[in-house]
This record gives structure tokens, sequence and C-alpha cells, in this order.
């Protein structure tokens, strides 16, 4: 069962009885769709912001870091999930990868919570869901996590701790007061953290929807088959090639997918090019470089962008 | 009293440093507020999600923006 079907017919509505557009025309088509989006996407981003913020309330990485000091795989799965509910910005990224190696955090761990922090994050899950899909969150998800994992086990087994700039290894720092929340304050810390993010990223969700809800009605279903379907091998690395790059809002992004998913693109093929637009970003590097050597920085960007092709082919054959 | 901010200047510090300006004025302007942005000198209070907030160099928040109302309450518990 559809449970935004409601929307759905309340877009429809919108559409056909107010302002009265004629069934099956292309503006009415890309209207409604845009409507029924836009609706479904700012439901979800509440609520999934509004959770995950929760949630981060419990795991703070002032604290996880005293823990995750053995080289135990489920650490790696411990870091990666730390980097699903960390904040959505690689501003606040960068601090918590220098305090978790001084705090002794082995390298691959480190690394296992830089790689998934910003290739997953909650309004990203939201707005997958409102549009693609719960199947392909679900992947997104899973896939997002295991990449980080594999990403870090990768780098602990090269050895490359000589890579990390000396001066971070010399610092040390006080050990972490923990504070007492009252859960008032977790709850309005989770509503603090909704309205700041939301009101970043509304106007790219609105954009990205406008180009989606175009595509949608004005794309010719050939093209996207002819192009970009599983007939052409190289649409994977295609895909994450130029999403590297790119630099764009994540959330934008999303909704412009699931048209091109709608008119054929194959989902594996989608989420490759989303997971490359948000992993890895110029900025990050820049401030990357004042902690680790290039070379590190080179492997890192080298395992991220084939780890997100493989599981581009990976769930093009599953799904 | 001393209160220091600890951010890289991101958005999200410049906001918590303008509530502690708030906060304090309202209390009394002589407080000094200082911001840290040097990201070793954060890491080394121990703090790693930011914005963070100290008072006589005890943390007292990290990884959230208190509003001037809990920064007031603060800092007239430490007076």
């Amino acid at each position: 069962m559809n449970i935004f079907y409601p929307l759905e017919i309340f877009a429809e509505f919108i559409v056909y009885s107010v302002l009265n557009l004629i069934e099956g025309s292309h503006l009415a088509e890309s209207l409604v769709f845009i409507i029924a989006d836009l609706l479904k996407i700012f439901i979800l981003l509440f609520v999934m912001i509004f959770l995950v913020s929760y949630i981060r309330t419990y795991f703070k990485p002032e604290i996880i870091k005293r823990k995750f000091n053995k080289n135990n795989i489920s650490y790696y799965f411990g870091a990666s999930f730390l980097g699903v509910i960390s904040p959505f910005c690689s501003c606040s990224s960068i601090p918590i990868f220098i305090g978790f190696i001084e705090g002794g955090v082995p390298l691959g761990i480190t690394f296992a919570f830089l790689i998934t922090s910003p290739l997953v994050n909650e309004a990203a899950i939201a707005v997958l869901l409102a549009t693609v899909g719960i199947k392909a969150t679900i992947y997104y998800v899973i896939s997002g996590v295991l990449i980080g994992v594999i990403g870090g086990l990768i780098i602990s087994k090269l050895k490359l701790e000589k890579y990390v700039e000396e001066y971070i290894y010399k610092i040390k720092s006080k050990d972490s007061v923990k504070l007492k929340e009252t859960q008032k304050q977790k709850v309005d810390f989770a509503f603090e953290q909704v309205k700041s993010i939301v009101s970043k990223v509304w106007l790219y969700v609105i954009i990205g929807v406008s180009i989606g809800g175009f595509l949608h009605g004005y794309l010719p279903e050939e093209f996207i088959s002819d192009y970009l379907g599983k007939g052409n091998i190289f649409a994977v690395p295609m895909a994450v090639l130029v999403g590297v790059p790119l630099y764009s809002n994540v959330l934008g992004t999303i909704p412009i997918i699931e048209s091109l998913i709608s008119k054929g693109l194959p989902i594996g093929t989608g989420l490759a090019f989303l997971m490359s637009v948000t992993a890895l970003s110029f900025p990050e590097m820049v401030i990357l470089k004042k902690v680790i050597k290039v070379r590190l920085i080179a492997i890192f960007v080298l395992i991220v962008t084939i780890g997100i092709i493989i599981n581009g082919y990976i769930l093009n054959l599953l799904l | 009293m001393e209160i220091k901010i600890l951010g890289t200047g991101c958005p999200n510090c410049k906001k918590l440093f303008d509530n502690v300006i708030n906060a304090k004025d309202s209390i009394d302007s002589k407080i000094k507020v200082k911001k840290v942005e040097d990201m070793v000198e954060i890491i080394k209070s121990g703090v790693m999600s930011l914005p963070g907030l100290m008072i006589d160099d005890i943390v007292v928040s990290y990884g959230k923006i208190l509003s001037v109302k809990e920064i007031e309450e603060l800092i007239n518990n430490k007076k």
C-alpha cells in the first residue's frame, strides 16, 4: 500500500479541480508530480531529521572515541553508523576525524566514519524515501554503510598511518566531559536541527523537484533507455565521473534522479550518481589537506570512487 | 569570567557567538568573550562536535547552538 496516496489525491485535486487543468496534458502531469513530491519530501524531511537528531543525542563522538580503541570489525560498523547519524555538513566531520585519531582510534575505523559521514545522511534518506521509494532507500543506507566499512578495512590493511600529519598524534586532549541532557533538551535540539536544516535546503528541494517534474512531463521515454539503460555497461562509471566533481546540493539532485528512474534509469546507476555527488567534495579535500598527506587523500578518493562504482553495478544486478 | 566559543567559522558557530554576546550583555558586559578557531586548540579541549562552549576553561556544551536563555542560565550558575 502506498501511504502517500492521500497526498497524490490532494495534488490531483489541486491541479484538476482548483487550477482546472486538462487531465493528461504535459503541464498538468508535471504539476501533479511537483506538488505531490514537495508535500512528501517536506513531511519526511521533518520526521527523519527529527528522529535522527534525537538519536544523535545518545551517540556523542566525544564519548564514543574512548570505546573504539581496538581494530575490531564491530567498531568499523559502529563508526560507519556514527557517520550516518552525524551532522549534515563536512565542516563537522573533520574535527571528529582529528579527535578520533588523537584519541587513539585506529585509522581504518576513523576512515569508516569519514567515508560514510557525507555518503549517507538523514536528509537524503528522507528525500529518497519520499521520491524513489523504500527499497532504494534501504539499499542506499546499507550499501553506504558497507562502503565505509570496507573502505576503512582496506585503509587499515594498507598501513597508511604515516600519511597522517605528525602534529595530530602529538595533540593531547583533555578527557571529554559527559554533559547531562534532559529529555526536553534532547527534543528541543532535534526540533532546532529540523528548523536549521530545512531552512537551508528548502530552496534546493523546490528547484530540484521542479526540474524533476519538468523532465517527468516532457522527457521522452526512450531517451534514458537508449543512452543510460542497463544495456550501456559504461553508464555507472560515467554517472560517477560526472558526479564526483559536481558539488551540488544533493537534496536538489534526488528529485531529478527520481524522474530519470521513472523514465527507466536503473536504480543502481541513479544511486551511484547520487553517492558520487555527496561523497567527495572539493571543500572537504581542502580541509583534509591540513590533516592528512596528499597521498592518503588520493587513496581515499580512489577507494570511495571505486566503491561507489562497484556498488552501482551490484545494485543494477540485484534490482 | 571568560567565555570561549569553539568553532571553525561555520554558520552555526557564528550564531552561537551572537547568542553569547546577547546573553552576556544582559547580565554583565564586562564578561570576556573569545572565539577559538584553531582546530588543534579545539580538539585539545576535548570537544569534537561544533560549536562548543567553555566558561572559565570548562566545557559546558558542545554540538549545539544554545539559546540566549540557556547561556544566561549557564553564566548565572557559574557566578
